[in-house]
């Protein structure tokens, strides 16, 4: 055998070898069963989590100096849904808040009724999914008075959040959404916020609302909220997993 | 004087194999989805933020006109790494998708993976830990005992080591201090190193544990250290599997099984 085809015969055999491997290992990772153990994990994090960490502990804040000037803006970055082109041509005056769902009295709230309710401001750390982090500032009406406002029905356990950006592809079925237990709903760091870094919140950070659920990872943060709504489970929506990024295999309880 | 003979002595507890070939699995997947993981955003930063523009490692692509080159940028250091880092199969990706858990690009599976073996690692290394810790074997085997860490014994390992000579008859009943040190520094240092850091990248673990990322110099921080002792993890893994193969290697798959271990001992056996 020649220098030449020992090299060729060496390289095919390398190449099989890793394509053989690589098929293996993909066809462990799409079995259904391995993919359910796998799972098993996410509620052992998420009970082991609310277990140790207590329910009010506050996230890490910061102070001005730690302000990143280069705060990431990912997934839709401007929607181009028609009703949310509307209304950011109108400067959002047309905008209006939903809380509806599991509630006592249903709310339909303006940007400045928003803007009055109780807020809180604080500069935490946002940390994508992916692995960066950025610090901002936020300010923003806080989550826990504005459901006490509408009052939640007893059978209420989760709160979901309807958002204008459909990032799967046009239509209402590609639409983001979220959801959050009544644990990080009621955290007094939980607030739809509508200031970045002292400004109005700008459209690539979810204006003219976005959800800050700082001990979660970034995609609960939803941006772009249109409606909050209390359900009793969330099986019904998109899915069934909860949200945009559960439906496609995340998990739902992003806290590590 | 009588021949020297085989004496086999029992040298690793049940507790140890078990948990050394768990340990064993469940890093090599801890590895591989890390880098699945890592793969999401090919990037490591120092403090508590990601200074996009200037990160301390960073794996891209290039495009050079007709083709695309990998490009891996640590510190000032720039180095074209096609096929292995930034550019590899015809895409671009950090490592390439032989050495990912899955193979294709799937943050949210590489993630199950993950934080799956991560339980079974931790769960794992407290069995290991107490149990040693109660019996002893930490103390008495893998601390480096004060002869062994005198400078001349030291040197004479690191070149015993090279020159590929291991120890036999009395001597091979204990560790070698850079065995010592190896493992001790592992088990001790690096894997819980490697839990800490992990999970200081948790929002949640950092608001209840606000220490942590105090501790770690920032979350980014925390990400590049767990990536570095990933690689050192690695090193370790590379070299420890060459030191198996070269000095003995069914001997030592044996110990590590059944628990015995072939001594040489001049004369009769004890």
């Amino acid at each position: 055998m020649s220098a030449d085809t020992r090299r060729g015969w060496l390289k095919g055999a390398v190449a099989g070898a890793a394509g053989l491997w690589l098929t293996a290992c993909n066809k462990v990772n799409d079995d259904p069963r391995v993919q359910a153990t796998l799972r098993s994990a996410e509620g052992l994090t998420l009970r082991a989590q609310r277990l140790l960490i207590s329910r009010s502990a506050l996230a890490p804040e910061f102070s001005e100096a730690d302000i990143s000037s280069d705060f990431r803006a990912n997934g839709s970055i401007s929607p181009g849904d028609l009703e949310y082109r509307k209304l950011l041509s109108n400067g959002f005056s047309d905008y209006r808040l939903v809380v509806d769902g599991l509630v006592d009295t249903p709310l339909s709230l303006n940007l400045a009724q928003v803007r009055a309710l109780t807020s809180r401001t604080q500069i935490t750390r946002h940390d994508c999914v992916e692995g960066w982090s950025s610090i901002g500032r936020w300010k923003g009406a806080r989550l826990g008075p504005l459901l006490d406002l509408a009052g939640l029905k007893e059978d209420a356990r989760y709160i979901v959040f309807h958002c204008a950006d459909s990032l799967g592809g046009a239509g209402p079925n590609g639409r983001y959404y979220e959801s959050i237990d009544l644990i990080d709903a009621y955290h007094p760091q939980t607030i739809l916020a509508y200031e970045m870094n002292g400004s109005v919140l700008p459209v690539a950070h979810g204006a003219p609302l976005r959800l800050r659920v700082e001990r979660q990872l970034g995609y609960k943060h939803a941006k772009y909220v249109m409606r909050v709504e209390a359900v009793a489970d969330f099986a019904h929506l998109g899915a069934g997993k909860g949200g945009f990024w559960e439906d496609r295999g995340y998990e739902w309880y992003a806290g590590i | 004087m009588p021949p020297p003979m085989k004496v086999l002595v029992y040298r690793h507890s049940v507790v140890t194999r078990v948990t050394h070939w768990i340990n064993a699995m469940a890093l090599i997947l801890l590895l591989m989805s890390g880098l699945q993981i890592f793969n999401a955003h090919p990037a490591l930063y120092w403090g508590q933020t990601s200074t996009f523009a200037d990160p301390w490692v960073s794996m891209t692509a290039i495009d050079r006109g007709e083709r695309m080159i990998g490009v891996t940028k640590v510190g000032a250091l720039t180095l074209e790494t096609t096929g292995l880092f930034g550019f590899s199969d015809g895409e671009k990706r950090g490592f390439p998708s032989w050495s990912t858990a899955p193979g294709y690009r799937d943050l949210a599976a590489g993630r199950r993976w993950h934080f799956f073996f991560a339980w079974l690692l931790v769960l794992n290394g407290l069995v290991y830990l107490s149990a040693n810790s109660l019996n002893g074997h930490i103390r008495r085997d893998l601390l480096p005992t004060r002869d062994q860490l005198a400078p001349r014994h030291l040197l004479r390992e690191i070149l015993d080591h090279a020159r590929l000579r291991f120890a036999k008859g009395e001597e091979a009943r204990r560790y070698n201090v850079l065995q010592k040190l190896a493992y001790g520094g592992m088990v001790l240092i690096v894997l819980p190193l490697m839990v800490l850091t992990g999970l200081t990248m948790s929002p949640a673990v950092d608001a209840g544990q606000p220490w942590l990322p105090a501790v770690f110099g920032g979350r980014q921080s925390a990400r590049t250290i767990h990536f570095i002792c990933a690689g050192l993890i690695v090193a370790f893994a590379l070299v420890h599997v060459a030191m198996v193969l070269l000095s003995g290697v069914w001997n030592n798959l044996r110990s590590m099984i059944t628990g015995r271990y072939a001594i040489d001992v001049e004369g009769a056996p004890r």
